[in-house]
């Protein structure tokens, strides 16, 4: 696509402010109503649905010229699809643009929290692919809406007790259901369950953005979300036997990279820019400069 | 007139005449070459390939040209032209491990052995219309590498070294694979078949499927281990030498869905596989009959049939888009002598149905 011509004649933000105003008003009714699915008027967008759309339209509603964006996509700045939206908003809103957590004030992001405590000052937009919780107990929109109208959840602990009945343990490991601010049940969007616990309690706005479902939902800032479990199997995050190969970080998410085809692997930070921050400050993992992982995967 | 019994020949020949004057459009503007199609259209003439079981770029511009772009009327032209080709044999399996990719991607790593390499692809392009190509559509060069692209083993592979996904169900050396174009499909079909008829099936309906799927229709909880595109050789053995040559290259595109299984009584929990091959560059299509294949394997793995994806009588009996158009706009066809025998029958209901009221109205009077 030609990259000169297509700046002009947008909209700030690609999107016209009328539409804008309208996820606007979606967006304030999710806040009022913390967990709960509004539905709006979601817009073809220039990328296809189930790629961002959503969480693009949210982050063009709440984007102001004076704003910094950060993009991550599995926790990485340098992932193609948040390559591709970062330019996107460099090109049809020129705003500032970083991959420092620290200096964002608008991050979009598609299956991770930062690791890094966000700010009040801060906007966290996530890209949802599905958001109805219950959606893979009960397939009808109809069925599933009344079931949240009546806080009718036992579906969905009866899927987690059939779990445990199965497996000894509950068996969801990313999309973990949760319950916000003791009403709604919510998806928080297929984030690791490891990320749940930054959810509750955070300081800043939470926003998810489901484009081709036409669904906007909010945590508004410290609010209590609480994963779903049962008394005597408490809600649990996953756990990794070793530190960041790069930066010696323990308690963060890993990604498992596969160094060749005879079974070597070694586990990184999935947030790239802790790990960069992290051995910026000095801190050293076993196979730091002795892989040639210095730049990401494209 | 569509009525006139006698003289429709002449009418169904000047029918034709005016479509092929149609297909020409403005005789002003230069015709299209075949190949400027083929080099110009190239998703559009490998989707005919797919869907019409025909590896011809050449036949395949050709027919889109006569059917004026038609897809599935092309995919016609092509499966009618297929069927008059004489049968030699079967080539050997491909070994897709060996492809020459220029495009291969995995979501499931970050990086892994052979790269991501993103190759020519509309991904993470802006889609906004490019109002330059309209007056001048030559694009800059591409850019060169100098590095060689590295050995890309197959992600499953990776995950087979720890037993994390099942084994590829394979079939017994020497066992023959079935042949959906020379023998009818039987239910339940085997794998082998069931691949071959979303193979050509049509990529609209089978990525309507696939995508009912991801919405809780059949949830299979996909993740794409592989994409490959590229040059793949494909080797024959003659019976009279009794060794393989090499008949030539075709380009495909693989998918391999990495898909959760919780286990059953039999089997351990692990990643299972949905499978997914077409011609030339349709990514789309191998990842819609990649989600396809692993949801219509829900008998084989125990789990409940309750959606249409799973239910293979559904799914395999609609999939072929010329099976569906050739009956749904079979309604086109004159049906007048049936139509004729229920109007008869309608009217005399209807003639029993007013005599019935006027006895009923009549007897309530009289009560």
């Amino acid at each position: 696509m030609n990259e000169t011509a297509t700046a002009s004649g947008y909209n700030f933000a690609y999107l016209d402010e009328q539409t804008k105003r309208m996820i606007r008003r979606a967006i304030l009714k999710a806040i009022a109503i913390p967990g709960y699915q509004v539905p709006f008027a979601s817009r073809e967008m220039p990328m296809p649905y189930g790629w961002g759309t959503g969480g693009v339209q949210v982050t063009a509603a709440v984007l102001g010229p004076d704003d910094t964006l950060k993009v991550i996509d599995q926790g990485s700045d340098d992932t193609t699809n948040a390559v591709s939206i970062r330019k996107f908003f460099e090109r049809t809103a020129g705003v500032k643009t970083t991959t420092k957590t620290t200096d964002a004030s608008v991050i979009q992001t598609r299956h991770r929290v930062p690791e890094e405590k966000l700010r009040a000052d801060q906007i966290l937009v996530y890209q949802v692919p599905i958001p109805e919780p219950l959606r893979f107990l009960e397939p009808r929109e109809t069925e599933t809406r009344q079931l949240h109208a009546l806080a009718e959840y036992g579906l969905m602990h009866v899927k987690l007790y059939e779990d445990i009945a199965r497996h000894g343990r509950i068996a969801t490991t990313y999309a973990y259901p949760v319950e916000v601010a003791g009403r709604y049940v919510m998806d928080p969007s297929p984030v690791p369950k490891f990320d749940n616990p930054k959810i509750g309690d955070c300081a800043a706005l939470q926003l998810y953005g489901a484009g081709r479902e036409k669904r906007i939902y909010a945590v508004p800032p410290h609010t209590k979300v609480k994963s779903l479990d049962f008394e005597d199997h408490p809600f649990r995050v996953q756990t990794f036997r070793e530190p960041c190969a790069l930066c010696a970080a323990e308690d963060v998410y890993l990604d498992e990279v596969v160094l060749d085809d005879r079974g070597g692997r070694m586990f990184v930070c999935s947030d790239t820019d802790y790990c960069e921050q992290r051995r910026t400050d000095g801190h050293r993992g076993k196979m730091l400069g002795k892989v040639p992982l210095g730049g990401e995967a494209a | 007139m569509y009525v006139a019994v006698k003289g429709g020949e002449a009418a169904i020949a000047n029918a034709h005449r005016l479509l092929d004057h149609e297909r020409r459009g403005d005789p002003s503007v230069p015709e299209l070459s075949i190949a400027q199609i083929r080099e110009q259209m190239t998703l559009l003439v490998d989707r005919v390939m797919t869907e019409g079981s025909l590896y011809d770029p050449d036949l395949a511009a050709l027919a889109l040209k006569q059917a004026r772009g038609d897809i599935i009327e092309a995919v016609f032209l092509v499966r009618a032209f297929r069927t008059t080709l004489p049968r030699f044999g079967y080539s050997q399996p491909m070994d897709t491990d060996a492809m020459f990719a220029m495009r291969r991607i995995s979501a499931i790593y970050k990086d892994l052995p052979g790269g991501q390499v993103l190759g020519p692809t509309f991904d993470y392009t802006h889609r906004l219309i490019d109002f330059n190509l309209a007056a001048n559509g030559e694009p800059p060069t591409p850019k060169e590498s100098d590095s060689a692209l590295a050995g890309m083993p197959h992600v499953t592979g990776l995950l087979d070294q720890e037993g994390l996904i099942e084994r590829e169900p394979g079939a017994e050396e020497g066992s023959p694979v079935g042949d959906l174009t020379r023998d009818p499909l039987d239910f339940p079909a085997g794998r082998d078949l069931r691949l071959q008829a979303l193979a050509r099936g049509d990529e609209g309906f089978i990525l309507a499927l696939g995508y009912s799927t991801q919405r809780g229709f059949g949830r299979t909880h996909p993740f794409t281990g592989e994409i490959r595109v590229g040059e793949v050789e494909i080797e024959y053995v003659p019976e009279e030498l009794g060794f393989a040559v090499l008949l030539g290259d075709v380009v495909l595109t693989e998918c391999e869905m990495i898909n959760q299984f919780k286990g059953s009584a039999s089997a351990p929990p692990q990643f299972t596989r949905g499978y997914g091959l077409a011609f030339g560059r349709g990514e789309r299509k191998a990842m819609a009959m990649a989600l396809v294949d692993r949801a219509l394997r829900a008998r084989e793995l125990g789990e409940d049939i309750k959606a249409p994806a799973q239910d293979e009588e559904f799914v395999l009996a609609h999939c072929d888009n010329l099976q569906s158009t050739g009956f749904v706009e079979h309604l086109k066809l004159p049906h007048y002598v049936d139509f004729q025998a229920e109007l008869e029958l309608v009217r005399r209901m209807r003639a029993a149905h007013a005599e019935n009221r006027m006895d009923d109205e009549a007897l309530e009077a009289a009560e």
